[in-house]
């Protein structure tokens, strides 16, 4: 078929390479969502604050956050190498992927949980307020139950994001789907390899997708 | 019970500042429904606002069952207005929470045990009438159904006092009367003291024991509801009851017809059972005067019936003058118009 050769494809290193990008694509949104979560609701509590600290808090959060979201990632990556040494003790394997990924994409799910929970009715935030609620609780149980699809619909577009980046990952020695595309495609001519690779990162984006799209149906009430 | 002492309410900062309440008084008695009403703008919202401090006044105090809320930290503040219901014209529900879990939030955020916020709610599906919908969600509900829900969450907290914002504001003519029915319902069954902002003389009339008038920042006048209503002075309350009541441009027309051929015109008030009794024909018949209605109303201020008519008496000046004595006798109130 259009002069490709399927047959001498090595599937065990294309399941390796599978499992690496999931691996990397799990762990870096799990601590994505850990750390950008909380950098999200910090940013949207400070910049509605009235207080003096609160707003130069909110100014220097938003424009470290700015910083690290327009730095291009393959320099993100390549600038981050020694602090990953220093987090996690190596750069290379998925491991030493994480760490870039996440300082890559937590200020990026951190502004997508700022814009959900800005979507959140106001009046309802007062009416807690109302009833004597704390400010904990009514993050916890207003802000957060009530901008549930938008976080949901956040962390999907996130981890989609977050499997394009283990592409440029895998390149400084991370593996992977991606870096086993640039390798074999790029670098040996094998096309079958690069394609079969593209293939896969096409399939789990779009199981991401539609994984994502419909828990956001499942939490809607509106 | 409300008392608001001296609050004024200054928004913005520096340049631009728009002077919302100024100096305020008012008293709220314990059990009471008072009303108050005012045009868009008059500072209503900021004034029901100030009581449960989600605007802190510039000046003044607030106190609320006791307590001087101005006075208070974050945490005692947050433990009274447990102690204040409020219901908003919007609603504000939690959209992700059913009904249910609506109704139990304040007591949620208070930490009582499942048990008993089982009770609570139960009793209080119950109270709104709204058994069949636990499961639902607010956007599945009516307008009507979801201020009940409203209502029902004001109250989990056995609140004394009820802050309503406009509460009916949003809601059509039948849905009004029947949520203004159940706030007088539970001011009753409670001994609930409800605080209520309106802009329909209309909410007022309905279920009010005192009204009073906002305008500009200030309180006009404020009184007994059929008080007002009957006699306002105010400007602004004449306007606000004339749209209601009194006839507008036909009785000016019939005025500028009757008052050149020198015949008075008089309005007079019943009041309770009054307004069934046939005074006005025993009285024209035993001094020959003859009148005619220029223009009548009967209607209910809450519970208690009247009826206002406006009249031309003809007749010998003395019998006329006889006329407006007996009937004032007979405790009724009559008014020269001019
Ligand atoms: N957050 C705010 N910032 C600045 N000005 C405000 C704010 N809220 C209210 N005002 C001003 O204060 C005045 C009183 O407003 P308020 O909302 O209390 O009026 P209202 O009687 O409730 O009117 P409506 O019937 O339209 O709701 C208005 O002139 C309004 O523009
Ligand atoms: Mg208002």
């Amino acid at each position: 078929m259009w002069g490709l050769d399927f047959s001498q494809l090595d599937w065990n290193e294309m399941t390796q390479a599978s499992y690496d990008t999931l691996s990397m694509m799990g762990y870096s949104l799990l601590f994505t969502i850990v750390i950008g979560l909380p950098l999200g609701i910090i940013l949207y509590m400070t910049a509605r604050s009235n207080s003096l600290v609160f707003r130069w808090t909110y100014r220097v959060i938003s424009f470290v956050v700015n910083i690290l979201r327009s730095i291009p990632f393959v320099i993100l990556i390549i600038s981050l190498l020694p602090l990953t040494k220093l987090i996690v003790g190596t750069t290379l394997g998925v491991t030493g992927t994480i760490p870039p990924l996440v300082i890559g994409a937590a200020p990026f799910f951190a502004r997508l949980v700022e814009t959900s929970l800005r979507e959140v009715d106001w009046g309802v935030i007062e009416a807690a307020h109302a009833m004597g609620a704390s400010t904990g609780q009514v993050v916890r149980r207003v802000l957060l139950p009530e901008s549930l699809p938008g976080l949901i619909a956040g962390a999907t577009i996130t981890a989609v994001t977050l499997v394009s980046y283990t592409a440029m990952s895998g390149m400084v020695g991370g593996g992977g789907l991606g870096d086993l595309a640039i390798r074999f495609g790029y670098y040996r001519y094998e096309k079958e390899v690069m394609i079969i690779a593209v293939l896969f990162m096409i399939v789990l984006v779009q199981i991401l997708q539609m994984a994502g799209d419909r828990l956001v149906v499942h939490f809607t009430r509106k | 019970m409300i008392e608001l002492k001296e609050i004024t309410k200054v928004y913005g900062s520096k340049q631009k500042t728009t002077t919302a309440l100024s100096g305020l008084n008012l008293t709220v008695e314990k059990g009471q429904i008072f009303g108050v009403i005012g045009h868009s703008g008059a500072g209503k919202s900021t004034l029901i606002r100030c009581i449960n401090l989600l605007e802190r006044p510039t000046r003044g105090e607030v106190w609320v069952n006791g307590v001087n809320l101005t006075r208070l930290g974050k945490r005692e503040l947050q433990q009274q207005r447990r102690r204040i219901g409020m219901i908003f014209q919007h609603f504000n529900l939690l959209s992700s929470a059913t009904v249910y879990d609506n109704i139990a939030f304040p007591l949620k955020l208070a930490g009582s045990d499942k048990a008993k916020i089982k009770a609570k709610v139960e009793e209080l599906l119950v109270l709104v009438g709204l058994e069949a919908h636990s499961a639902k969600y607010p956007s599945q509900l009516s307008g009507g159904q979801k201020q009940r829900v409203g209502i029902a969450r004001a109250l989990a907290s056995d609140p004394g006092v009820l802050l309503c914002d406009e509460a009916t504001s949003a809601l059509d003519p039948q849905t009004t009367d029947s949520i203004l029915k159940l706030l007088l319902d539970i001011n009753r069954k409670l001994g609930l003291t409800i605080m209520l902002i309106t802009h329909e003389m209309h909410v007022i009339q309905s279920i009010c024991d005192r009204v009073a008038v906002i305008h500009q920042g200030g309180i006009v006048e404020e009184g007994p509801v059929t008080e007002v209503f009957l006699k306002p002075q105010h400007p602004v309350t004449k306007e606000f009851i004339s749209r209601d009541v009194a006839g507008g441009e036909p009785l000016k027309q019939a005025i500028e017809l009757l008052k050149p051929k020198g015949i008075g015109i008089y309005r007079i008030t019943f009041l309770g059972t009054q307004t069934y009794e046939s005074t006005l024909s025993e009285v024209v018949s035993e001094t020959g005067v003859h009148f005619a209605i220029l223009q009548g109303t009967i209607s209910a201020i809450k519970d208690v019936p009247y009826g206002q008519l406006t009249v031309s008496f003809e007749g010998k000046p003395e019998a006329v003058a006889q006329t407006v004595a007996k009937l004032q006798q007979r405790e009724l109130d009559v008014e020269v118009i001019d």
